[in-house]
């Protein structure tokens, strides 16, 4: 093992020893593996795997549909599909994805695992309340099939349990009907992130996806000003063609770390801003460039250079009053900002069922720190205003949240660590991340 | 177009016969593990929007005894046949053949031999009927005698040859053979190699081969850009070869 240099990395690209094993065969692939992974878009270091182990189950080549029912919209698949391939193929036939995050090369497997939410958080929930079914290979390598019927702890935990429940083979979920396959759309210019709380929240009543771009460099009267993005399936026969999927253009290496500074944020958030002209804009738009802007470039993440990055999510409960998120974007700014390209900012609805699922009602912001000597310390510090105000992080991007703040946000997580005591008393499944987080053997 | 397929299962083949059903062929599906062929059979229904069911038969390219009856099956499944594919194969890394000899037996019968004699039973089938197309996934591993892939390369080198020689033969009693030459493609087949410069990916690769297959091309490279490095590579002085650790 000491030969083998190896690494693999998540999107935010620190190196960690690892190697992926590919196979078509789920249920060979399995059989002995410590973590399953996807397209490895978890930003931290959720789908690496725990100290001392090289070897992770990479399931991209298990990609084949088992039954789509035109009728019910049910579509069952082996879990390593992508979602690109699922819009790819269904937008034209009119059914799309009840969820989708920012991104469409993420595997069923993750999704579930992640059960990642989109910007329709406040009407649909997150995806695993869409998943019908999964069938699994558990700890003492049984393989069942598990739903909100049958052995619903199981399914519960695994939706939103990332990966540590055990290998999910095969993904069945609810596909959702739409009347045309483009997006009605609408931006506009938000001068402050109180305007932004009102507006998203107002939007979520008239339309099924919202969300928004904050510029979390600007302070003061401008703070967390931005453009909101809202949306909804436009009507049929809006426009006579089916949308292209686009070629994407790749970023080839690394780039130096220099392109990443100070003024280069600055720079950059400004001009979003300031381009985003007149401040209101509408129309039909293409559903990739709506939903998956930063896919046309594919490892956009390499902009950060070597030294990598990690991206920042947490929600803020609405229980923590009006003024949360404005206290949160103070309180980055007094740590001297985060050279962030990108702050995102939801609107989250109701908490799901999966056990350890991220959203809760409230306002979700994401930011991308690139990672210096500095980031473990901010984190630390955003953490504990997090836990301060009753919410929580999101597993799917660490990679710095120490055990004790984790443990002070997730009153769940006994439940969780409950179930996994029955249904793999020998830590047979682990990842980097449960090591450093829920304190499993290496 | 009615195809009897051989090796949809996996990475080349898988898309390959996805685009094929797409747009409208009508596909049987021969592979050695025949509930996995229904899985298969299902995603490319699933995927072409399709409720024909996709027939499938057993053939397993160590059991030659078989390939006769499998071909027919075919052929009476989709009541015709125009076009036979091929992809299946095996490889191993060169040091793995080199310390297992029966191993190395075996691919070499694979690769060769038992591919050999499916065509036979393929090209008898389509000249039985006026002609159609074969079309077989050999490789530019064939092309020179090379370091790490001796042994595979010499299976897919006589296979390369056989393929020329039949379509000299046989293309003007209407057998149109086209033999696919891929270069590094990123399947499972390659999962664990390091890719090189110009790395394929299979549904690019499929494209390549569906267009060759229309149009009866006799060798295509895939993808495209692999024919100008083997025509680097052809040209390369033995000394030279003997060098390099390619
Ligand atoms: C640009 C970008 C935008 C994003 N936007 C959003 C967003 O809007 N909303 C959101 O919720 N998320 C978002 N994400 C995060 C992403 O959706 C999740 O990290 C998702 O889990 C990635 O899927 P993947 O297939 O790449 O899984 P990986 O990153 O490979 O793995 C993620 C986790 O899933 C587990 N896993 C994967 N497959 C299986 C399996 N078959 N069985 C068991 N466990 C498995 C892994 O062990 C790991 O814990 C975004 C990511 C990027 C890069
Ligand atoms: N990938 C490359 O870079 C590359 C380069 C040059 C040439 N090639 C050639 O291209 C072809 C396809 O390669 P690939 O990368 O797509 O390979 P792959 O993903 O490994 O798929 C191989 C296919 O061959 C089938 N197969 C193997 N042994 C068989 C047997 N005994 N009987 C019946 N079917 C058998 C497999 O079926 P099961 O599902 O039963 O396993 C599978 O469908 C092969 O001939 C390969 O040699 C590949």
């Amino acid at each position: 093992m000491d030969a083998d240099q190896s690494t693999i990395s998540g999107w935010g690209g620190l190196p960690h020893p690892g190697r992926e094993v590919f196979s078509e065969d789920l249920v060979r692939l399995s059989k002995d593996a410590v973590l399953s992974r996807g397209l490895g878009r978890a930003y931290g270091d959720s789908a690496l795997p725990p100290p001392g182990t090289l070897d992770v189950a990479t399931t991209i080549l298990a990609d084949r549909i088992l039954a789509f029912d035109e009728q019910s919209g049910i579509l069952r698949a082996e879990a390593g599909l992508d979602l690109h391939q699922i819009n790819w193929l269904f937008l034209e036939r009119g059914w799309f994805t009840p969820v989708t995050p920012g991104t469409q090369y993420v595997t069923l497997g993750g999704m579930v695992a992640a059960d990642v939410h989109g910007k329709n958080h406040h009407v649909e929930g997150c995806f695993g309340a869409h998943v019908t079914a999964l069938l699994m290979r558990v700890a003492d390598g049984r393989i069942l099939e598990c739903s909100a019927q049958h052995e619903p702890e199981l399914f519960w935990g695994t939706i939103g349990g990332m990966g540590l429940t055990g290998h999910i083979l095969e993904v069945e979920f609810q596909m959702k009907r739409i009347p045309s396959p483009w997006i009605q759309g609408e931006s506009m210019r938000v001068p402050d992130i109180e305007e932004f709380v009102r507006l998203l929240k107002e939007s979520g009543d008239a339309w099924p996806f919202t969300m928004g771009w904050i510029d979390c460099v600007s302070t003061g009267a401008s703070l967390g000003r931005g453009i909101l993005y809202r949306g909804r399936w436009a009507e049929s026969g809006s426009r006579a063609e089916a949308p292209q999927s686009k070629r994407r253009l790749s970023v080839p290496i690394n780039l130096p770390n220099f392109t990443l500074n100070k003024l280069s944020v600055k720079l950059f958030n400004e001009s979003i801003y300031r381009t985003h002209i007149p401040s209101k804009k509408a129309g039909l738009q293409h559903p990739e460039k709506f939903f998956y802007p930063l896919d046309k470039i594919l490892h956009w993440n390499r902009i950060y250079g070597k030294r990598g990055f990690t991206q920042y999510q947490c929600v803020l409960p609405n229980s923590a009053g009006q003024g949360a998120a404005r206290r949160f974007l103070e309180f980055l700014t007094k740590q001297g900002g985060a050279s962030s390209f990108l702050c995102v900012i939801k609107d989250c609805g109701a908490e799901g069922q999966g056990m350890l699922s991220f959203p809760m009602p409230g306002i979700s912001i994401a930011l991308d720190i690139a990672v210096d000597a500095n980031t473990q310390s901010l984190v630390n510090l955003l953490n504990g205003e997090v836990i301060e105000m009753g919410g929580r992080i999101y597993l799917a991007k660490d990679a710095f949240t120490r055990p004790e703040d984790f443990r002070l946000m997730e009153p769940r997580l006994d439940q969780f660590l409950e179930l996994r005591r029955k249904w793999d008393p020998d830590q047979k499944f682990r990842s980097a991340q449960s090591v450093r987080m829920l304190g499993d053997r290496a | 177009m009615k195809v009897a397929f051989l090796g949809a299962s996996k990475g080349m083949g898988r898309a390959l016969a996805r685009r094929m059903a797409a747009r409208g062929d009508e596909l049987c599906l021969l592979g050695r593990d025949l509930e996995d062929q229904r899985r298969t059979a299902l995603d490319l229904s699933a995927r072409a929007g399709s409720s024909r069911e996709i027939p499938v038969h057993h053939c397993d390219l160590e059991q030659p005894e078989g390939f006769a009856q499998a071909l027919k099956h075919c052929e009476e499944s989709l009541a015709g046949l125009d076009c036979v594919v091929v992809t299946a194969g095996v490889y191993d890394a060169q040091e793995n053949l080199e310390a297992d000899t029966d191993w190395a037996r075996r691919l070499m019968t694979i690769n060769f031999s038992n591919t050999v004699a499916f065509c036979e039973e393929a090209r008898k089938r389509l000249l039985a009927r006026g002609g159609g197309t074969l079309c077989v996934f050999s490789s530019v591993a064939g092309e020179r005698g090379r370091k790490p892939v001796v042994i595979y390369g010499a299976s897919k080198a006589g296979l390369s040859a056989y393929l020329e020689g039949l379509d000299h033969k046989f293309r003007a009693a209407g057998l149109r053979t086209v033999c696919i030459k891929p270069g590094f493609v990123k399947t499972g087949m390659t999962a664990g190699l390091k890719p090189p410069p110009f790395a394929g990916e299979p549904d690019q690769v499929a494209g390549v081969v569906l267009r060759a297959i229309d149009k009866g091309t006799p060798v295509a490279y895939a993808p495209g850009i692999w024919a100008l490095v083997m025509l680097a590579i052809r040209s390369l002085p033995r000394f030279v070869m003997r060098k390099i650790g390619f």
